[in-house]
């Protein structure tokens, strides 16, 4: 594949002292973190340690408190979540979150609706060809899809927005091994296009080997960062995330 | 635990033009762990389905001690003694935790002899068992998610069945989490419950299931015990991926090195 997501994203995701919170109730604390231009970074940590908050916070979907997220010059805290994906970048959610009564077809479109370039065609061609699957399913409505299938609309979704910095959230949960898999795989095709690539796991084994570093994230703070492959072997991180 | 709780038996399954299981046959020890793992799309939530009565097979029986269950309706087979867990969990919302399980009390198989008190006293049994007695009286939608998946779990043993069918019950719970809930099902099936676990976690199925039975497609591929199951070719394949094989070599080769070690040295008297 050439690039669904042109041109390749030459700019930084940095998250910098970043508190937010749902209300009364602050999530993250002080949260730094960077993803530089064409990386594949992982955020890993337990349920409730924050990890979707922050894509959230990122997303302009949560509220800031203090301290900032810049695409490039941009401040993401200050937009609203439309303009956050017209900066390029671009959220595949938690549970995939598709129109279920849509068609995959459709589907597809709505990841396109705040754009009006010309390309829009190409780019869904491109999109198809990258996940053949979708091409077979084209007509059938996202709902009636399987777990692997959905995940696959989910991104192929995401990257009709022509992404710069691709959030991804949970995207091996209740997936066969063998469909995370292929899943690894396309990501490898993504990010072959310059996308840079932000992923969220629970999957603490899967998310260090597709990434070259990683953050780890407990009760809203960043305990621990460094190489993916370091992370692997580290005595903390294997007893607490791999359970060995 | 020679004598089969359940067998399934050349059960197929059409969906408009689509088969979802075709002639797929098995028998459950009584006392067993099953573990049922297979793509997604593979039939396996399906066949919870036939089991629980929600579908009627269009090929082949289910019986259950002896009787033929597959024409039973769903209330029906859950006082038999067959219980479910759902994949997305279904409580009442707006019940507190220790009223979802009570329902399930005063429902199920032994249900009809118990007084509203007695299924209370058993919700608080259950909660204990499952550790929900701490948020007992908080509404089910405010429960975090892994205690949702307690709740679920909770309210299928309130059904007080012989027979428990756990449809993805670990799923999105971390390392530790899991943990805590392999030990509740190991205490579960101690009582002498029989249970079928639908699952992805490989390292949850390997560690608590009796036997592996293998869908693709709608088919049954594989069956039998977890580590020939794991090294059958075919599994590896259509499930397992090559990414996991890699892992285990690796992990077997950890082992053998240190085993070899111990060889060299072996322990000091004590």
């Amino acid at each position: 594949m050439t690039t669904a997501a042109a041109p390749p994203g030459r700019k930084a995701l940095t998250i910098d002292r970043l508190c937010a919170g749902y209300g009364d109730t602050q999530v993250l604390w002080d949260v730094s973190l960077t993803v530089a231009p064409g990386e594949v970074v992982a955020l890993i940590g337990s349920n409730g340690a924050g990890k979707s908050t922050l894509l959230g916070a990122v997303s302009g979907l949560v509220e800031t408190i203090s301290g900032s997220a810049r695409y490039g010059d941009v401040e993401l805290t200050a937009l609203q979540p439309d303009r956050v994906v017209r900066a390029g970048v671009v959220q595949v959610p938690q549970g995939r979150r598709l129109f279920s009564s849509l068609s995959v077809e459709d589907n597809l479109r709505m990841g396109a609706y705040l754009r009006r370039d010309r390309e829009v065609e190409a780019d869904l061609e491109k999109i198809l060809t990258m996940l053949p699957r979708l091409r077979e399913r084209y007509d059938y409505l996202a709902g009636r899809l399987s777990g692997g299938e959905q995940q696959q609309v989910a991104i192929g979704r995401a990257l009709m927005a022509r992404p710069q910095v691709l959030l991804i959230d949970e995207m091996s949960l209740g997936l066969a091994p063998v469909l995370v898999d292929a899943l690894i795989d396309i990501l490898a095709q993504i990010h072959a296009t310059g996308v840079s690539i932000l992923i969220v796991e629970q999957d603490v084994q899967t998310a260090l080997e597709v990434s070259s570093r990683a953050y780890v994230l407990e009760t809203g703070r960043i305990i621990l960062s460094g190489p993916s492959a370091e992370l692997l072997d580290d005595p903390q991180v294997k007893k607490a995330y791999l359970g060995v | 635990m020679s004598e089969a709780a359940l067998h399934i038996e050349g059960v197929g399954v059409r969906f408009g033009g689509l088969w979802a299981l075709s002639d797929v046959s098995f028998a459950v020890e009584r006392g067993a762990v099953l573990g049922l793992i297979g793509p997604n799309g593979s039939g396996k939530t399906t066949l919870m389905n036939v089991i629980s009565g929600v579908y009627k097979p269009v090929t082949g029986e289910v019986r259950y001690g002896g009787r033929r269950i597959a024409d039973v309706p769903t209330h029906q087979v859950c006082h038999l003694g067959i219980a479910r867990t759902f994949q997305i969990v279904k409580p009442f919302a707006s019940l507190n935790a220790r009223e979802n399980v009570a329902v399930g009390a005063m429902y199920g198989r032994e249900g009809s002899k118990r007084s509203t008190r007695a299924a209370f006293e058993r919700a608080d049994e259950l909660l204990e068992i499952v550790d929900l007695a701490r948020v007992a009286y908080r509404r089910a939608s405010d429960l975090t998610i892994p205690d949702r998946k307690r709740l679920e779990v909770a309210k299928a043993l309130a059904l007080d069945p012989e027979v428990l069918l756990l449809d993805e019950v670990m799923a999105g719970l971390n390392a530790t989490e899991v943990e805590e809930a392999l030990d509740l099902l190991r205490r579960v099936n101690q009582r002498g419950i029989t249970l079928i676990v639908v699952e992805h976690l490989m390292k949850a199925i390997v560690s608590i299931s009796t036997c592996i039975v293998v869908l693709a497609e709608g088919r049954k591929i594989a069956e039998g015990a977890p580590a020939d199951v794991l090294a059958s070719p075919e599994v590896i394949e259509a499930y397992l991926g090559s990414r996991w094989a890699k892992r285990q070599q690796q992990l077997e080769a950890i082992e053998a090195e240190r085993r070899a070690v111990q060889q060299v040295r072996p322990p000091a008297p004590s």
